[in-house]
């Protein structure tokens, strides 16, 4: 048994393998990164093509465009699903590049906070526009 | 985590250089990473000019050579030379790959540049520090788990099964694919690494074994499999030509068809 030359701590080869044992998660995380991805294939298709398309019609076509149900609940779906996915993908990166444990958990924290906010905010703005219309 | 430059004790300097022998016709030159870990200083290229008609093709028989004839302190591992046992596994010209099996006339510009395996503790010049990747396979215990009496003669296995083992069974430990992985640089305590993996799914795909669902529950988990981002470099290194991105693509599927 030697001491890891990183942390000076005594530990044999396996123990220090064997670590805190397997989370038993990781799955879930990896289907939604997945169903989300193949979800904002068909949402940002659409969402870039409405978009094109909206920059014809001005303010009020705008306003128009986002009292179709269809069109709010497409929209709600590219916001939720797209922060989602960023929150997920947010998350991968910082476990990756980020070893030390506070920063860590400061920093997928803060990522939950940003995302879901964010969300949240395009969430209400939509619904605010889609049901009350464009006016203040 | 990762690290954007060298620490300090690793940046690696000048070292001395070896001119060829007098009436050398066709001379090459290798550089070889140097380190003692009974000196106080920073490790260091040493160069050597060698006259390859007096060794053979392979980078080993480059480095025989040298520790025969030119440079006795020169510290490198070796065994079988001929690409079964992994233990002349290092980075030549800048690729993980075993020296035995590598030719000196495969790696392209004016020298030979001859490392360790990266990212890994340096024992002494090119001899790296595998204690935590022979720990990290001795974590998947990879061998036979059964609950069932033992049979009066061997567990029975069709050909079909047997044949679902060819491209993990190969794998000969040498470590070339774990060091190569970006992954394992940043996450080497946690992430078990390419060559684990392979192992992992080499007793998952056993037709024999009884213990697959104790051996997901093992592996599930965002550090230990799910670091590997199929980034390749795995497949790209391997001497044996195996491909353990596919390996560890094949036990996530596993992951997902006992959830769905």
């Amino acid at each position: 048994m030697s001491a890891n030359p990183k942390t000076g701590v005594y530990r044999t080869p396996l123990g220090r393998a064997r670590g805190l044992g397997s989370a038993k998660s990781g799955v879930g995380r990896f289907i939604g990164e997945r169903v989300t991805a193949v979800a904002l294939l068909f949402l940002v298709t659409w969402g870039v093509w409405s978009a094109l398309t909206l920059a014809r019609g001005g303010f009020d076509g705008a306003i128009h465009w986002l009292g179709s149900p269809v069109n709010a609940v497409l929209l709600l779906l590219l916001a939720i699903v797209g922060f989602y996915h960023m929150q997920i993908g947010m998350t991968v990166i910082i476990e990756d590049y980020i070893g030390k444990p506070v920063t860590k958990a400061l920093l997928l924290i803060a990522n939950a906070f940003v995302c879901w906010g964010a969300m949240a905010l395009t969430v209400v703005c939509i619904l605010k526009i889609a049901l009350m219309g464009g006016g203040s | 985590m990762v690290e954007l430059l060298l620490p300090k004790n690793s940046k690696v300097g000048k070292g001395r250089h070896h001119p060829a022998p007098a009436g050398a016709k066709n001379v090459r030159r290798f550089s070889v990473y140097r380190w003692d870990p009974e000196g106080t200083g920073n490790p260091v290229w040493d160069t050597y000019d060698l006259d390859t008609d007096a060794f053979g093709p392979m980078v080993l028989d480059a480095l025989i050579h040298i520790k025969n004839n030119v440079d006795s302190t020169l510290a490198f591992r070796r065994s079988c030379r001929e690409g079964v046992c992994g233990s002349c596994a290092m980075n030549i010209g800048g690729r993980n790959t075993l020296a035995c099996t590598h030719g000196w006339e495969e790696v392209p510009g004016n020298e030979v540049q001859i490392a360790p395996l990266p990212h890994m503790e340096v024992v002494k010049d090119l001899v790296a520090d595998l204690t935590l990747f022979y720990a990290q396979y001795a974590s998947i215990e990879p061998w036979l788990h059964t609950s069932t009496p033992e049979p009066q003669g061997e567990w029975r296995q069709s050909e079909e099964d047997r044949a679902k083992l060819d491209g993990l069974y190969e794998c000969i430990l040498c470590a070339c694919c774990t060091t190569s992985c970006p992954s394992y640089w940043w996450n080497g305590e946690k992430y078990l690494g390419p060559a684990t993996l392979l192992q992992a799914r080499r007793w998952l795909a056993d037709s024999r074994d009884e213990a697959t669902g104790e051996r997901l529950d093992a592996l599930e988990d965002p550090f230990k499999l799910y670091r590997c981002h199929t980034i390749m470099n795995c497949a790209q290194v391997c001497p044996k030509g195996l491909n353990p991105a596919k390996a560890i693509g094949e036990i996530k599927e596993m992951l997902v068809e006992r959830v769905i």
